[in-house]
C-alpha cells in the first residue's frame, strides 16, 4: 500500500526528477511558459490558468479518494500542508500582488526561464531577493510566522462535510467556473489578444 | 544546411482540460510514490539556505534564521527532494519548448510598455512572491496545488487569497498587461 517511500528515501530524489520533469514539461505544453498568458486570469483574455489548475486538482483528489477505496493508498500518510491562519492569509495575499505585477509564480517562472524568456529569469532573481529579504528580517515576525497554527486541518472537517460530498460541490464549482470564464474570455478576446 | 535554418513555427498549446488532467495524474503519482506533492518555491528556499550555510553560518544556524531547520546538526540543506523535483521542471520544461519550437531568448511584454518596465515589474513581483510563499509556508504548488488536492484548508485558503487579492489589485496594474 503506498505511499511507498518516504521524503527522506533516496529514491523519491530520483522519483522527484522525474515528476519534475512531467510537470515542467505539462506546465510548458499548456503555456504556462508565457506570462502574458499567465496574466490572462486576471483580465479576461485567458483563463488557461485557472482550467488546468482546477482540472489538476480536482483530478488528483478525485485519484486520492478511489485510491484509498481500492485500499492502494493510506491517505493519513499523506503530508498535508499544516495550517498557520495568519501567516497562510498574509502570505497569500502577498502572492495575490506578486503574480498580477510578476505574472508569475515560481514554478511557471522555471519553467518559462527554461525556454529562455527573459522576464522568467528576472522574476526568479527577484524571488531569490524575496527570500534572503524574508529570512533577513525573520526576528520581527518570528512569532507572527508561527502563531494560530492549526495543524493538517482540511476544508471539508472545518466546513463540517464529509469528504465526498465536499469533493462532489468541489467539482461542480469547478464546473461552473469553466462555463462562466469561457463566456467571459469569448466576449473580452472580441477585442483579440496575441501572444 | 539551408533547410535547417528554415524557423519552425511554434506549436500550438495543449488543450487546458488535458493538461489539467495529466497534471492531476502526476500530483496523484507524487503523493503515491513519496507521500508528497509537488513543490517549486522550496527549492529556492533551500537554495538560499545553502549559500548562507556557506557564507554566514553563524546567522543560519541561529535562532534568528527562518531556515535553521533545514540546517541543523550540518545537514545539507540541498539534499531534498524539492531541490530534484526544480531541476526537472527546468528539463521538462525545456524537452517542451525544444518540441514545440519554442526555445527563443525573449523578454515578453505587453507592446503598451517597455521591457524595462516589464524587468522593474518582474523583479519586484518575483520578490512579493519569495516573501509571500515563505509566510504562506509554499506557494502555487506546494501550498496551492497540492493544498487543493488534498482538500487542506491551507490550500483553499492561499489559493483563495493569490486569487481574490489578484483581481481585487488587477485594475491597478492593468498597464501592465493591456
Amino acid at each position: 500500500m503506498g505511499p511507498l517511500f518516504f521524503a527522506t528515501d533516496e529514491w523519491s530524489f530520483v522519483i522527484a526528477l522525474v515528476i519534475g520533469i512531467a510537470f515542467g514539461y505539462i506546465l510548458e505544453s499548456a503555456g504556462f511558459s508565457s506570462s502574458r498568458k499567465l496574466a490572462g486570469v486576471f483580465y479576461g483574455y485567458d483563463f488557461v490558468v485557472l482550467q488546468v489548475f482546477f482540472t489538476a486538482a480536482i483530478t488528483a483528489a478525485i485519484g486520492l479518494l478511489f485510491f484509498e477505496y481500492f485500499g492502494w493508498i493510506d491517505l493519513s500518510q499523506i503530508w498535508v500542508n499544516r495550517f498557520y491562519t495568519g501567516s497562510a492569509i498574509l502570505g497569500g495575499a502577498i502572492m495575490g500582488f506578486g503574480f498580477v505585477i510578476g505574472g508569475f509564480c515560481p514554478g511557471t517562472s522555471a519553467c518559462a526561464s527554461a525556454i529562455g524568456k527573459i522576464d522568467a529569469m528576472i522574476f526568479l532573481g527577484g524571488f531569490i531577493v524575496g527570500v534572503v529579504i524574508f529570512d533577513a528580517f525573520y526576528p520581527l515576525y518570528k512569532t507572527f510566522y508561527k502563531a494560530g497554527n492549526r495543524g493538517a486541518v482540511t476544508i471539508y472537517e472545518d466546513l463540517g462535510m464529509n469528504r465526498e460530498v465536499f469533493l462532489l460541490l468541489f467539482v461542480l464549482f469547478a464546473i461552473v467556473s469553466f462555463v462562466v470564464t469561457a463566456y467571459i474570455q469569448q466576449r473580452v478576446s472580441q477585442k483579440s489578444k496575441k501572444y | 544546411m539551408e533547410e535547417a535554418k528554415i524557423q519552425k513555427l511554434p506549436k500550438k498549446y495543449m488543450n487546458p482540460y488535458l493538461a489539467g488532467v495529466l497534471l492531476g495524474i502526476v500530483i496523484l503519482l507524487s503523493f503515491y510514490l513519496t507521500h508528497e506533492g509537488l513543490g517549486a518555491s522550496g527549492a529556492f528556499k533551500r537554495g538560499v539556505a545553502k549559500v548562507e550555510q556557506i557564507i554566514i553560518p553563524s546567522h543560519v544556524q541561529s535562532d534568528k534564521s527562518a531556515f535553521k531547520h533545514y540546517v541543523t546538526d550540518g545537514k545539507d540543506p540541498l539534499k531534498n527532494r524539492l531541490v530534484y523535483m526544480i531541476i526537472g521542471v527546468f528539463v521538462g520544461g525545456f524537452l517542451s519548448g525544444a518540441v514545440n519550437n519554442r526555445l527563443k531568448l525573449k523578454l515578453e511584454h505587453s507592446p503598451k510598455i517597455t521591457s524595462r518596465k516589464r524587468a522593474i515589474a518582474a523583479v519586484i513581483g518575483g520578490a512579493l512572491f519569495g516573501i509571500g510563499s515563505a509566510f504562506g509556508r509554499g506557494c502555487t504548488s506546494g501550498a496551492g496545488l497540492d493544498g487543493l488536492a488534498t482538500l487542506a484548508t491551507s490550500g483553499f485558503v492561499v489559493v483563495g487569497m493569490i486569487f481574490g487579492v489578484g483581481y481585487l489589485v488587477a485594475w491597478f496594474f492593468r498597464k501592465l498587461w493591456i
